[in-house]
């Protein structure tokens, strides 16, 4: 029996803005305990939220990337979510219902069998909650509440996603795109990416939906994946065995890989949704739009496509390239004014070899030691002959470790390729008369000698003969 | 409509009041009397009106006033936690939850 495994994907992004959504307090990360919550944070009698202009226009920006201005609600309203939590002082958590800032728009993922759609139910605004610490308190619980009116987008998918992968893949498209556009951080060890799935299970086929979990506590790429692949199979196994799915959440525990039951689903009306009277409708207006469109840079599609259609670069190539804004930022400083061929082979260069080194070394392109300009020269050197890619590699291990141009490395080390004809075959006449062997093989149709011959050549070039050319020579000289 | 026993107690949980069995009846019938004005006010025809958000929304063109993404609160939680019953680690304590 074929299943199909169907998720959908709740996130909360934390907004990059200074202070609070509803008070001006600080949002840094790591303060010491309680020192950035203010009156409105701890719901002191008497006050009164005031809205950051700043989290709704990052709200705006994400609704322009992902639909542009006809997904953006010109009028939304906050709602009062009431549940009782120590972390959550008010009693009720500031969040948007019925009406929020953002309804539909979609994000494109790569999947194995191609590229998909993935529909976005909404996106709103609303406040995190403060933190709950259960050890080591005499029996007691310690409230810090500086995260208490955080900006959060939550962004709800449809149910689009089949399978752990697609939901990953999904999941990473998303923090490319909220950091992309300069949203959030996308840090999730400081929770300021969170994800929760929902996961159900159908026989291939079936048209309605099965029963759903949530599954919470995703911190990572991977147990994400673990978590969906754990969830579907504990699903399918109920209803094998005849037992039914309940609605629950769940929490993933990575260190024993399962999901265990954390609350039966409390039904949507038991928060009591209603507007919250502390605040009016939040109306954005055309002008607001127009302008916050104006200031978002260019998007990963757009600029994927400008890439492949006016650069000429391979699809993989760009969308290595455009998985992180400030590596395809490198990739145009360095393509800035070259040669069309430069800049094919620098996209390249940078989405192979750079990379390498940067997952190497475990460090961010903005920290990368080899600026733009220089790979720049290193690729124009490659293209106008001066020298060959190989020795280009160990032009870019210098400039990696000690830094330099890559012309100071050629010059200072005389690591310009030799293309003058007479000087190449007066190399491969001396590798010729010292392999007699391979050139017997060679002339008898062993064609891996000639292989043999010009690693030779280029080791006694000390690898800065053109190989282009000492193929030519080495033929030439063989036939003989 | 009226309330049932069990969507009484219901309520009275998620809203965190503890309501005695000998109670029951009479906080049913002063909420059922409360039910019964709103179903007098849901006896309205009111299709085709725009649901209001706010009781600002139909008398002002009014909006949300925003303020300018700026930190203007300073690290108050000294004043703050001198009326706090525990505070350890500059946390407030509170009785032991675990979800």
């Amino acid at each position: 029996m074929a299943w199909e495994i169907v998720v959908g994907i709740e996130t909360h992004a934390q907004l990059l803005t200074r202070s609070k959504i509803f008070s001006g307090a600080a949002t840094a990360f790591g303060a010491a305990p309680n020192t950035q919550a203010s009156a409105v944070d701890i719901a002191l009698p008497g006050v009164l939220p005031v809205l950051n202009r700043g989290a709704v226009e990052l709200a705006i920006r994400f609704g322009l990337a992902v639909g542009g201005p006809e997904v953006i609600r010109r009028r939304s309203v906050f709602a009062r979510k009431n549940y009782f939590y120590p972390d959550l002082p008010k009693g009720y958590q500031i969040s948007q219902f019925e009406l929020p800032i953002v309804t539909g728009g979609s994000i494109q993922i790569e999947t194995e069998s191609g590229s998909k759609t993935v529909r976005l139910t909404r996106a709103h605004l609303e406040e995190d909650a403060g933190k709950s610490l259960h050890e080591d308190f005499h029996g007691m619980s310690g409230i810090d509440l500086n995260r208490a009116g955080t900006p959060l987008l939550e962004i709800v998918t449809e149910p689009d996603l089949r399978g752990a992968k697609e939901a990953v893949a999904y999941a990473r498209a998303l923090h490319s795109l909220v950091r992309w556009i300069g949203i959030c951080d996308g840090n999730m060890q400081e929770g300021s990416f969170r994800c929760d799935a929902n996961v159900s299970v159908r026989r291939a086929g079936d048209a309605a939906l099965g029963t759903r979990c949530e599954i919470k506590n995703l911190n990572s790429f991977r147990f994400m994946e673990q978590a969906i692949e754990f969830e579907a199979r504990r699903q399918i196994e109920l209803i094998e065995d005849g037992k039914a799915v309940e609605q629950e959440t769940r929490l993933y525990d990575p260190g024993r890989n399962e999901t265990r039951s954390m609350r039966l689903k409390e039904d949507a009306q038991d928060y009591r949704y209603f507007p919250d009277p502390d605040l009016l409708p939040l109306v954005v207006s055309e002008q607001d739009i127009e302008r916050i469109r104006s200031e978002m840079p260019e998007l990963p599609g757009a600029r994927f496509r400008r890439f492949t259609d006016q650069l000429a670069i391979a699809p993989a190539t760009a969308r290595v390239l455009v998985g992180d804004k400030v590596l395809s930022d490198y990739f145009e400083e360095t393509a800035q004014g070259a040669s069309p061929e430069v800049v094919r082979q620098a996209a390249n260069w940078i989405a192979v070899s750079t990379n390498a080194r940067l997952n190497d070394r475990n460090i961010g392109i903005a920290d990368a030691p080899v600026r733009p300009r220089q790979v720049r020269q290193l690729i124009e050197r490659v293209v106008d002959g001066t020298i060959s890619g190989k020795i280009a590699k160990e032009i870019d291990e210098v400039m990696w470790s000690a830094g330099g141009t890559p012309d100071e490395i050629i010059e200072k080390r005389g690591l310009k390729q030799i293309s003058d004809t007479g000087a190449i075959e007066k190399i491969v006449d001396e590798v010729l008369v010292a392999n007699a062997k391979q050139v017997a093989d060679y002339r008898s149709g062993k064609e891996k000698a000639f292989n043999s011959l010009v690693g030779q050549v280029m080791k006694a070039s000390k690898g800065k003969a053109n190989p282009a050319q000492v193929n030519d020579i080495l033929r030439r000289r063989l036939k003989g | 409509m009226s309330l049932t026993p069990a969507q009484l107690q219901r309520i009275a949980v998620l809203a965190r009041i503890d309501v005695a069995p000998d109670e029951m009846q009479s906080v049913a019938e002063r909420l059922n009397r409360v039910l019964g004005l709103i179903d007098q006010l849901q006896s309205v025809d009111t299709g085709g009106i725009e649901p209001m958000a706010h009781a600002l929304d139909a008398t002002l063109p009014v909006r949300q006033r925003l303020r300018a993404d700026e930190v203007t609160e300073a690290d108050r939680h000294d004043d703050f936690q001198r009326g706090a019953p525990a505070v350890e680690q500059g946390l407030y304590l509170v009785p032991k939850v675990i979800e």
